[in-house]
């Protein structure tokens, strides 16, 4: 866990005194990431920095799992927290091998010992450990240098976890396949994360809480969702964008919009029974599914309307299913794409899971979401 | 001519060979005292920035005076010492001459070191010296060799010149072919100088090259 407790630092420049944090107080539960977003000079790598003591604060505390960071030697102090730069700051004249062994070294593990730490993780941060050990940091790509610097920082296990915008160097498709690859570990692993950003979507996507600062102070600190929704002022609202209520989407799953209980129809139905479950449920399309239950057609209250006869023989087939796991983004951009209203829902195997409608997206944007995910 | 130098060199091979070691000695150590002067030095300025302008200001003093001139100055200061001719005039001239290459490149070395990297080191729990050894020594060594590969060729000539004051070495093959209007052994001692200085560049060449950790060379 990390708390600062009424947290302040100024700089002194030429210009006069530089106020990189003003009074800030928050708290970092153990095993969450915490964003620390906001403009550039806004004070967030300073903040950052405070916790493995690179800058001494002019007032306040850092707790790190309740004890002030000022009584702890910074040197085991340092080799204790993971920290991950920009550039990742790998050593040139060092191999991919010796660059993550850099802590444990420090700390006198045995080279075997090393070896070990060192193909285990590579292989973590997804990097054939028999091609990259014995590479030098220039023979790699930028994601891979980083990737490099994941590893360095976890390799003696730390609780703590520092970084700096970790992915601000790389290029987009890259950045996100890190996040990903960075999430998936994270579940694994736990860390309690503390995380220095300027980019909105990135926050979104990996913060359990975001801390939005301007100039030093803290202006919202909260889960994203919320942020979104309720931005406390005006600031914050620019900040996260005029689009904010869109990109909350991405913190939904279908799964928690769908509606699981619609209903559905089979081929030996009559287009009677289809009509009168739409009319019940509310709905103008209806789901045809196939012996087992996968998602196979559709049908219309309209068409249900004005024939007779079974549901298989007037069914017509979807033009597009969105799975469960995917967010409401997609979903969206679905719809657009295919010019439908609604969706049926279904799983990694096919079958029908639930309906999701565009009126049923603005509901749920609607909401505020305390517990995403 | 070129005949008549070369004869004079196989005749006195034995003699020439001699004062080519002495040459080559006399100069190696000298570098090599001032290595251990100038890379402490070099280092310990880069921590205490404050120190820079006087250590540097002092080397570079040092360098311009003319190598006569210093050598000269050598003979009264070590003569208090007890010992104003010979080998130690030429020993501490350029120890002095060498020390500016030196110093600078070592500080300007390690001030080379990107602050990304320093602070990666700071950030991963190194102390100072972990530091110095592990990340800034390594990555400076390019530098501080080319800083004594600069020293060691100059400074062929500086122990030449001090052969007037019973130095030995081959500056005695020159002064020797002035003072007896000997043509044959001034080209002599000449060829063997610029040889020697091609030799002694090359040498340290390789051996910074061989310093170089792998991930930082060319191609490597």
């Amino acid at each position: 866990m990390i708390r600062f407790a009424a947290l302040s630092k100024f700089f002194d420049t030429p210009d006069g005194s530089v106020v990189a944090a003003d009074q800030i107080t928050l708290e970092v539960p153990e095993g969450h990431i915490c964003v620390l977003l906001g403009p550039s000079g806004c004070g967030k790598t300073t903040l950052l920095r405070m916790v493995n003591r690179l800058v001494e604060p002019s007032a306040g505390t850092v707790f790190l799992e309740e004890r002030d960071v000022r009584n702890l030697d910074p040197v085991p102090l340092r080799r204790n927290i993971g920290y991950v730069i920009q550039q990742a700051g790998l050593f040139p004249h060092l191999t991919v091998e010796a660059n993550i062994g850099v802590v444990p070294g420090l700390l006198g593990w045995d080279s075997r010992r090393i070896r070990r730490r060192a193909e285990a993780l590579l292989e973590m941060v997804a990097l054939d450990p028999a091609l990259f050990l014995r590479r030098y940091p220039r023979q790699l790509s930028t994601g891979q240098q980083q990737r490099v610097g994941l590893a360095r920082a976890l390799a003696a296990d730390p609780p703590v976890l520092l970084m700096d915008e970790p992915f601000g160097d790389i290029d987009p498709l890259n950045r996100i396949s890190l996040q990903d690859q960075f999430l998936a570990m994270q579940r694994e692993l736990g860390k309690t994360v503390l995380f220095v950003s300027h980019d909105v979507d990135e926050a979104i996507k990996v913060a359990d809480r975001i801390a939005i600062l301007r100039k030093g102070r803290l202006e919202q600190y909260d889960a994203p969702d919320s942020l979104l929704a309720h931005p406390a002022n005006g600031f914050v609202a620019e900040f996260v964008g005029a689009d904010r209520t869109l990109k909350r989407l991405q913190l939904v799953r279908v799964a928690q919009a769908m509606d699981p209980g619609a209903p559905r129809v089979r081929s030996e139905d009559t287009l009677e029974r289809a009509a009168e479950l739409m009319a019940e449920h509310g709905y103008d399309h209806i789901v045809f599914v196939g012996p087992r239950g996968r998602a196979r057609g559709s049908l219309s209250l309209a068409l249900a309307r004005a024939e007779r006869g079974t549901c298989g023989e007037f069914r017509t087939t979807l033009k597009t299913t969105v799975n469960v796991h995917d967010d409401l983004r997609t979903a969206v951009s679905l719809m657009f794409t295919h010019a439908v209203t609604w969706l049926a829902c279904v799983d990694d195997d096919g079958f029908f899971k639930g309906f999701l409608t565009q009126r049923r997206i603005t509901q749920v944007l609607s909401e505020v979401y305390q517990d995403p995910g | 001519m070129i005949e008549d130098t070369l004869r004079f060199l196989v005749e006195n091979r034995q003699w020439v060979l001699t004062k080519s070691l002495e040459h080559l000695l006399l100069v190696c150590g000298a570098v090599l005292l001032a290595v251990l002067v100038g890379v402490p030095l070099g280092m310990l300025i880069s921590r205490y920035p404050g120190a820079v302008r006087w250590v540097l200001s002092a080397t570079t003093v040092v360098m311009t005076v003319p190598t006569a001139a210093l050598l000269t100055l050598m003979v009264p200061v070590l003569g208090l010492l007890g010992g104003g001719l010979g080998y130690a005039p030429a020993l501490l001239a350029v120890l002095l001459y060498s020390l500016l290459p030196i110093v600078r490149n070592t500080y300007t070395a390690i001030g080379n070191v990107s602050p990304a990297l320093r602070e990666s080191a700071i950030g991963l729990g190194m102390t100072p010296g972990e530091r110095l050894r592990l990340v800034e020594i390594p990555l400076a060594i390019p530098v501080i060799m080319a800083g004594i590969r600069i020293a060691a060729v100059y400074n062929i000539g500086t122990v030449a010149v001090a052969a007037y004051l019973g130095a030995g070495g081959l500056g005695v093959l020159v002064s020797r072919g002035l003072a007896q209007n000997d043509l044959r052994q001034l080209l002599a001692g000449a060829l063997l100088l610029g040889g020697l200085a091609v030799l002694v560049d090359v040498a340290l060449g390789r051996l910074q090259r061989h310093l170089t950790p792998q991930g930082l060379r060319e191609g490597g």
